[in-house]
């Protein structure tokens, strides 16, 4: 295995892996504190239970989170020394803004989790949303520097080195804003929907269960908007791609050659030699609409850029594809269910609407990662785009394929951890099962 | 703001922000070496108090390392890109123990309380806690003695192992190693009502403290050789005699404080002493971020880029530290294992 190729893996597997935890460092939050809230309004010990068990798994998976988000912040150094060396001075302020979000929010963190017995409630419950926001805000801090490295704002280069370095133009990139709300959306909808399809699932054997139908109602309460939102803040995302990253465009579309009335291919194999894509079916003019509000659009192909500068553009093509689909049936999934509110149906007794959400339990994460498959590899060959190549920011330590293995092979063993914990700890319904017999509908609250 | 001074400024947090990762999160590494070398009949009574105490607190206080991180690649980032190279394969490892450490006591914490569960996490969660900071140890050695240089030619060995494997690295090691012990053992004589309990951990902390004495000698004797940066620093200069006469009363100041069974005393001693150790060593590499050759001034990223952190540090400060204090103020104001007041609201029936 080239070294280079190496370094991007274990990058990859690296982000990868902390992204899971990351997004539900964002999104458990929010499902903790309304629950804890409606626990404190209710007195209903079931939403105590409930914010308790995913308090739990939250310092779980934040406790992994963080552990896993150090081995980033020194594998930029590790794998990417030439890029931080020219980059570091540019996007540190929000690297920084992001290591006081975090460290805010560990604190808070710890003081929600050990602190039930210790602070008052009111105190506790403040505490949990410091979490959240915090969360949420140190997320937003690391997707700017990546909306950095897309649309590189704030310095001039000269002779190879950033000069006129303007940290507060390189914060507010042309790209920062979509990619940031874009993230934060995904994060509520991964977190919201995962919650919803795990509890939709055991609801299918055990529906009477009270434990499970208010743990239903409060993550699609959190889920259910954002995946709504989230095809609305994709096509803006796409729309700045085009405007700034033509190239990235093309893959994620496959769009070899240029020209105006450019379709939308759904699915197909992008041919890289052929320079056509096999097996699609095309929508046509449906590209040029979506990019720049206008059917006849001329729309940059492949063709307008050297081969050496283009990424991989079947992988590409095919997570772009991926994540839009995947999106797409969450933001179904979302509107029938709020339909069904709307109509005073009972969630948790609809048992096709119940599959499907169960169905939908991994997808909004599976989604994340294509839509950063998208991102990260719809970028190469370039580590900053137009600026700096990936193959030109690496180590020069051989031998990477050592570290590679190494990390990978001690996520995996750590994921499976993680996911027998969180079965045996927190989702199995509470043991002594007094509410398995409680009927109550949701609806009734 | 004078130009010329902001990097200087930079330097001072930056090795502040060291300092308190040392304190806070190296008593939390610390507390993981005392989980393996429990002795005694209380072993178990031992752990659990270590456990309680880290338990709120370990996460926040890890977050010194990433702010010293971000701080290092942001304000130095030449300096970043130096270390990440030279010391990968320390630095990779240092970044295994710390993902184990952490997992595993968390794994520890919520997997079933059955004793063997228990016991392969705690087994986990200790070695690493007495590996990480040897490795951290062993870095701070490698830079402090002026080898990460930028490439010294010759083969792999020459370029990626030696700058780091060198006695007087591993003598940093072993002193990072046994101050975290001696910091960890100092704090937990507070963190338990239990009178035996404190009796063992005032036995911890005296044996930890004549290893860190041991471990100091041991560097400062292989300085002269091995890192003529430190020794000229803590030796010749001007300010080394006052200061090694300040690191002095406060170690004999904690060992008096644990003697005597004043162990608020100690505690705030030990503070003074850990500071005196990583002052020392910032101090004696001044004006250097990596020596021989990158400089604070050199390697500093452009002013404007100084100046915005400096407004970051100062309105983060404002909403970390009441937030900080808010967190210990919590936790910390008496032992880990106090009984916890009565629960309010709890389940009624």
């Amino acid at each position: 295995m080239p070294d280079l190729l190496a370094a991007r893996s274990q990058m990859a597997v690296s982000l990868g892996f902390h992204i899971l935890f990351a997004v539900v460092g964002i999104g458990m939050p929010v499902l903790m504190i309304v629950a804890e809230r409606r626990w404190q309004k209710t007195g209903d010990a079931v939403y105590l239970e409930l914010a308790r068990r995913w308090a739990k798994g939250t310092a779980i998976l934040f406790a992994v989170g963080a552990v896993s988000g150090t081995v980033l912040s020194f594998e930029l150094g590790l794998l990417w020394p030439s890029f931080m060396k020219f980059a570091g001075a540019i996007i540190g302020m929000p690297f920084s803004l992001e290591g006081f979000a975090f460290f805010t929010e560990a604190i808070f963190l710890g003081i929600y989790l050990y602190g039930w017995d210790r602070i008052s409630r009111r105190a506790h419950l403040l505490a949990g949303i410091m979490v959240a926001v915090s969360g949420a805000a140190s997320g937003v801090f690391v997707v700017i520097a990546n909306a950095w490295m897309n649309s590189p704002t704030g310095f001039d280069m000269i002779r190879g080195a950033a000069v006129n370095v303007d940290p507060i133009a390189g914060m507010l990139n042309p790209m920062a804003f979509q990619q940031t709300l874009h993230m934060t959306l995904a994060a509520y909808a991964a977190t919201g929907f995962a919650v919803a399809g795990i509890h939709a699932f055991l609801l299918l054997f055990d529906k009477e269960n009270a434990f499970h139908r208010r743990a239903l109602a409060i993550a699609l309460l959190v889920g259910g908007p954002a995946a709504v939102l989230q095809p609305l803040s994709g096509h803006h995302s796409a729309q700045v791609v085009a405007e700034y990253q033509p190239a990235k465009l093309a893959s994620m579309e496959s769009h070899f050659v240029t020209g105006r009335h450019a379709p939308i291919l759904l699915g197909g194999w992008p041919d890289m030699d052929a320079r056509r894509v096999r097996f699609a079916i095309p929508i046509p003019g449906a590209l040029s609409l979506l990019a720049f509000n206008d059917p006849d659009a001329l729309v940059k192909g492949l063709d307008r850029f050297p081969r050496r500068d283009w990424p991989h553009v079947p992988t590409v093509h095919i997570a772009f594809q991926l994540m839009v689909a995947l999106g797409t049936y969450l933001a179904l999934v979302a509107l029938w269910g709020g339909w069904l509110a709307m109509r005073r149906h009972d969630h948790g007794s609809h048992r096709w609407f119940l599959r499907a959400l169960a169905l939908a339990a991994p997808m909004g994460f599976i989604a994340i990662e294509a839509g950063w498959t998208v991102t990260e590899v719809g970028r190469q060959p370039w580590v900053v785009y137009g600026v700096l190549r990936t193959a030109d920011a690496v180590t020069p330590m051989p031998g990477l394929i050592v570290p590679f293995l190494s990390f990978t092979l001690l996520y995996c063993f750590l994921g499976i951890i993680v996911v027998w914990l969180l079965y045996n700890q927190i989702i199995r319904s509470p043991r002594p099962t007094e509410w398995s017999r409680r009927y109550s509908p949701t609806s009734s609250r | 703001m004078e130009p010329a001074i902001l990097p200087d400024i930079l330097a001072l947090i930056l090795a502040l922000s060291l300092a308190a990762y040392v304190l806070f999160g190296g008593a939390d590494f610390g507390g993981g070496v005392w989980d393996l070398f429990a002795f005694g009949p209380r072993k178990q009574r031992q752990r659990d108090v270590i456990s309680h105490s880290i338990a709120p607190i370990w996460e926040a206080n890890h977050v010194w390392l990433i702010l010293a991180i971000v701080l290092t690649f942001t304000c130095f980032p030449p300096a970043f890109a130096r270390l990440g190279t030279v010391l990968h394969i320390p630095l990779s490892l240092m970044l295994v123990g710390i993902v184990l450490r952490g997992s595993a006591f968390i794994f520890r914490s919520y997997d079933s309380q059955e004793v063997r569960a228990q016991r392969r996490w705690g087994r986990i969660f200790a070695i690493a806690s007495l590996v990480t900071p040897l490795l951290l140890g062993i870095s701070i050695g490698a830079v402090a003695s002026g080898r990460v240089v930028e490439n010294p030619g010759g083969d792999f060995a020459a370029r990626f192992v030696h700058p780091w494997l060198t006695p007087f690295s591993f003598s940093i090691g072993l002193l990072a190693l046994t101050t975290f012990a001696f910091l960890a053992a100092v704090f937990l004589t507070m963190e338990t009502t239990d009178a035996e309990l404190v009796e063992d951990f005032r036995g911890m902390a005296l044996f930890a403290g004549v290893a860190v004495f041991g471990a100091a000698l041991l560097s400062l004797s292989l300085a002269p050789g091995q890192a003529p940066l430190m020794q000229e620093g803590l030796v010749a200069s001007a300010w080394a005699l006052p200061f090694h006469i300040l690191t002095g009363v406060a170690a004999v100041v904690v060992l008096a404080g644990l003697w005597l069974r004043k162990f608020r005393l100690a505690r705030i001693a030990v503070g003074v002493q850990v500071l005196c150790i990583v002052g020392g060593w910032a101090l004696a590499q001044y004006p250097y971020v990596v020596p021989p050759d990158l400089t604070i001034a050199g390697s500093a990223a452009p002013d404007v880029t100084l100046r915005l952190v400096v407004g970051i540090l100062a309105v983060g400060g404002v909403i970390l530290l009441p937030s900080l204090f808010y967190l210990f103020r919590v936790f910390k104001s008496g032992p880990a294992d106090r009984p916890e007041r009565p629960a309010r609201g709890h389940f009624n029936g």
